[in-house]
This record gives structure tokens, C-alpha cells and sequence, in this order.
């Protein structure tokens, strides 16, 4: 068995410690072999259910009728964290809850990308003050970050757009159009 | 000796072509389950990945595979690593004697639906040892409600086979297909409505599919008895849940929908698009109905299916006795 955790007495802060993971370097490192995979990684990008604040709603929005992550492969939203690819932190990043999201993201399997959704996991957003003592402020304190999503809460759209950086980021190319008013 | 091997060779080149149905089944299904989903929830499903998504199965196996292989430590070792392999053997010997057609069955025994029925009791052992050798508690609630599941489904899942059994008077899956006629009202379903009914509801418990998924429920188990494999363990369970509902589909398009007879011309295309009705049921049920509690289902099963198939059985009894 694991050593019992160590129980957090009142008053004393909780640790932050930086999530310590390893990966390891590819057995067959050939550029096509690894060209291949990135594209199917960059295609199904399955997120862990994993919400932690009002971000959180848009996540849920995001897979649903209207705006639908489905279209992209992105909707198999794993229970298990072992299956996932993608963590969506969406939300408000508590000292108390940094330490199970810390474990959570040693726990997924190698490639690995996280998602900073949301002003809060940026910067701590409107939590951010002077003698603040509950809020992380910025997720990436915690856990190396992707992709930024800036917004209280991003919009939809966003998120999307979010997961299209992470495919940009994987394979090296934009896969899908940009909007007509950006594009021009 | 001559016709041994003649029989071996046979069963070789069956096995083989079974493996490609399995994994041809897996990708035509995760792309059919999350296209049917989406459009129950008012939304494309996969679009993007290929025309019309359909390439997008593929792209997740791929990507499956390549993906770190994560074994958490204080596993059981050998157990960890054996119960993915034993959730997808066992299933390939259960697809050998359907007869696909009128000369297309791979191993022609006069007890098909024993065979069938007794190794489909090793799925869920495999279940059980994933649960054990993860050493986590919700792996093993999980594998615990599979054994409970699965273990009561399956008698009143015999009980309806049973009748039709009682009344073509034969267990061989050839022979019952051959006494159905072409037209589907020739078809058993007519004749024993309310086995095809208890058939149907005990499928979707034997192959662990919601609403009756609790050994995956995620709002309490996290994922259930697969919640510590990753890449291909994951994989090889995701390829033998579908092999397996290909399968019951398979023995309910035999037992109750003329298995390949079919109007016009016989063949195995009628079983296949028999089969993918009765999946296609299976999905649309589980993306409309919520899941139920663990009681609900064992009482579903215990109070109401069980009675029922008994009287039906007793009734076809009877019914057999006194009129043929
Ligand atoms: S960024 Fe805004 S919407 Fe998102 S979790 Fe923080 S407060 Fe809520």
C-alpha cells in the first residue's frame, strides 16, 4: 500500500507542489511513424469529466446540440483519467483541490495535454487580491499548461478554438478554417 | 485423418476470419454508437475526421495503441496483464457455430446454444480479474457487480432460449434456423413473443450495457472494472463488450428472426442486418434511458423476468404436450 497521506490540520496551507511526471522518450522515433500517430492524437483528443467552477458549464455546452466538440472527436469524455488525453481545467483551482489535481494529472498516461480554461485557472481571475489565502492563482503553478483559454467564462467557441490550438500543437498544422472575419 | 485436417484447416481459416468481423465490428460500432448519439442529442456526432467522421473509429484505435501503457504498482501482475487477452478469446470461439448461411458455419455441432451458453460465463471472469488484480476499490466493486449482473441475467436469458428450444425441439443453431421459414411471419418471434421479449431485456444486462452498465457506472465508479488500464487493455475490453453484443444479437437473429433466411434469397446477409437491428435497438436504448439502481436491476430480474420466463416455459410446455 501507498503511504497513508498526511491529513491537513486546520490552518495549515496546502502543499503546492508541482506535478513531478515522466515520460518516456519514444522507442521508434522514425518521423513518419511519429507524424502518424500525432495526426491520430490530434484527432481524438478524448478530455477527462473534470470540472471544477462555472467554466465548467461551458465544457458541458461545448459537447452539447449546439456548439458539439463531437464533430472534431474530442467528446469521449473519460470518467478515468488513465484513458484521457486532455484535461480541461476548467475552473477555479482551490489549494485544497490542488493536490488531487496534481495526482490526477500524474495519473494520465503519456501524451498528455492540458487546457487552462478560463481567467480563473490562467491568474486566478476575480479571486485574485490582496491576502487572498484559498485560490491558486494560475493553474500552470501546478501543472505544465498548453493552451491558455482567456475568458470569464470562454465562450463555446472558445473551448473549441482551444482544441484546435492543441491539434496545432501536436501535428504542426491548422486543421480546420479559420472564421471568415479573421480569415480576411 | 484426412478429414481432421480438412476440419482443422477449416477452423483455422474460421478463427481468422471471426477476428476481422471482431475488429471490423468494433470500428463499424464506436462509429454507429457515437453518430446515433449524436443525433438523439440533436447534434452531428463525429463530422470533421474523415467524410462524414467516418474515419474517426480508426483514428481512436490508432491513437489508443500508441498510447502509454500505465500499470499502476501493487498490481497483480499476471492477472493484470492475462484479463484483457481472456475478455477477447473466449468470444472468438463463441462466433464459431453460428450458421451464417446454409453452407457457412464454421464448426457444425448439435449442441451450438450449449457451447455458446457455457463460455459466455468466461467473460465476466475476465471482468472479475481486472476488478481484482487493479487493486482499487471502485475496479473492484466494479468486477463484484459484474459477477451479480451477469450471473443473474443469464437464467432467465436460458429460460427464454429454452422455449424456443422446447419447440423446434432441437439445440442445434442450424436446425432452428432451417424451421423458421423465409417470411418474417414464419419467424419464431410470432410464436413466442414474450421469450423474444425476456431475451431482449436480458441481453442488455449480460453484456453490461446501460441502462443496465452499473459495473461502469462513472457517477459512482469512476470507470469501473477497466478504471486502471489504459491504451490497449482498455482497448481489448472496449473490442470484446462489442464482439459480445454482436454476438447475443447474432443468437437473437437465430433463436426469434429467421437467422439467414430472409425473403427473396437466404444468405448471411440477412443474419448481419438482423443482427445490426437488434444492436442498433441496444444503442438507442442505452443513449434514451437513464441508468438504474443496483436493487431495481437484480429485482427486475428476480420479481419479474425470471417468474415470467418460467411460466412461458411451462406454458409452451404444455401447450407442446397437449397440441403437437
Ligand atoms: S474564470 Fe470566471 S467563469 Fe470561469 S471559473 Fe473563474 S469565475 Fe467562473
Amino acid at each position: 500500500m501507498a503511504a497513508p497521506e498526511k491529513l491537513l490540520t486546520p490552518g495549515e496551507p496546502p502543499s503546492l507542489a508541482q506535478a513531478q511526471s515522466q515520460v518516456d522518450p519514444p522507442l521508434i522515433n522514425l518521423k513518419p511513424v511519429n507524424w502518424f500517430f500525432d495526426l491520430n492524437r490530434a484527432m481524438s483528443l478524448w478530455p477527462v469529466t473534470f470540472g471544477l467552477a462555472c467554466c465548467a458549464i461551458e465544457m458541458m455546452s461545448a459537447s452539447m446540440a449546439r456548439f458539439d466538440i463531437a464533430r472534431f472527436g474530442a467528446e469521449v469524455f473519460r470518467p478515468s483519467v488513465r484513458q484521457a488525453d486532455l484535461m480541461m481545467v476548467t475552473g477555479t483551482v482551490t489549494r485544497k483541490m490542488a493536490t488531487p489535481l496534481v495526482r490526477l494529472y500524474e495519473q494520465m498516461p503519456a501524451p498528455k495535454y492540458v487546457m487552462a480554461c478560463g481567467n480563473c485557472a490562467i491568474s486566478g481571475g476575480p479571486f485574485k487580491f490582496d491576502g487572498q489565502y484559498a485560490v491558486v492563482e494560475g493553474v500552470d503553478q501546478l501543472i505544465p499548461v498548453d493552451v491558455y483559454v482567456p475568458g470569464c467564462p470562454p465562450r463555446p467557441e472558445a473551448i473549441l478554438e482551444g482544441v484546435f490550438k492543441i491539434q496545432e500543437l501536436i501535428t504542426g498544422r491548422r486543421w480546420w478554417p479559420l472564421p471568415r472575419e479573421m480569415a480576411s | 485423418m484426412d478429414l481432421s485436417l480438412a476440419i482443422f484447416v477449416q477452423i483455422i481459416a474460421a478463427v481468422l476470419l471471426i477476428i476481422a468481423l471482431m475488429v471490423g465490428n468494433a470500428v463499424v460500432m464506436v462509429y454507429m454508437e457515437r453518430k446515433v448519439a449524436g443525433f438523439i442529442q440533436r447534434r452531428p456526432g463525429p463530422y470533421e475526421v474523415g467524410p462524414w467522421g467516418t474515419i474517426q473509429a480508426i483514428c481512436d484505435s490508432m491513437k489508443l495503441l500508441a498510447k502509454q501503457l500505465y500499470r499502476p504498482g501493487n498490481v497483480d501482475l499476471i492477472l493484470y496483464y492475462l484479463a484483457p487477452v481472456l475478455a477477447f478469446f473466449p468470444v472468438l470461439l463463441l462466433f464459431l457455430p453460428i450458421p451464417f448461411g446454409p453452407w457457412l458455419t464454421a464448426l457444425h455441432i448439435n449442441e451450438g446454444i450449449v457451447l455458446i451458453l457455457a463460455f459466455a460465463g468466461l467473460g465476466v471472469l475476465s471482468n472479475l480479474l481486472a476488478g481484482w488484480a487493479s487493486n482499487n476499490k471502485f475496479s473492484l466493486l466494479g468486477a463484484a457487480r459484474a459477477v451479480a449482473q451477469t450471473v443473474a441475467y443469464e437464467i432467465p436469458m436460458i429460460l427464454a432460449l429454452l422455449a424456443v428450444v422446447f419447440l423446434s425441439g432441437s439445440m442445434d443453431l442450424k436446425r432452428i434456423t432451417e424451421q423458421q421459414g423465409q417470411w418474417p411471419w414464419e419467424w419464431n418471434i410470432l410464436l413466442q413473443p414474450l421469450a423474444f421479449f425476456i431475451y431482449l431485456v436480458s441481453l442488455v444486462g449480460e453484456t453490461n450495457r446501460a441502462p443496465f452498465d452499473l459495473p461502469e457506472a462513472e457517477s459512482e465508479l469512476t470507470a469501473g472494472f477497466h478504471t486502471e488500464y489504459s491504451g490497449m487493455g482498455f482497448a481489448l475490453f472496449f473490442l470484446s463488450e462489442y464482439a459480445n453484443m454482436l454476438l447475443v444479437s447474432f443468437v437473437a437473429a437465430v433463436f426469434f428472426l429467421g437467422g439467414y433466411k430472409g425473403p427473396i434469397a437466404d444468405g448471411f446477409w440477412w443474419l448481419f442486418i438482423k443482427a445490426y437491428a437488434v444492436m442498433f435497438f441496444m444503442v438507442w436504448i442505452r443513449w434514451t434511458f437513464p441508468r438504474v439502481r443496483f436493487d431495481q436491476l437484480l429485482n427486475l430480474n428476480w420479481k419479474w423476468l425470471l417468474p415470467l420466463g418460467l411460466l412461458n416455459l411451462w406454458a409452451t410446455a404444455i401447450i407442446m404436450k397437449i397440441f403437437l
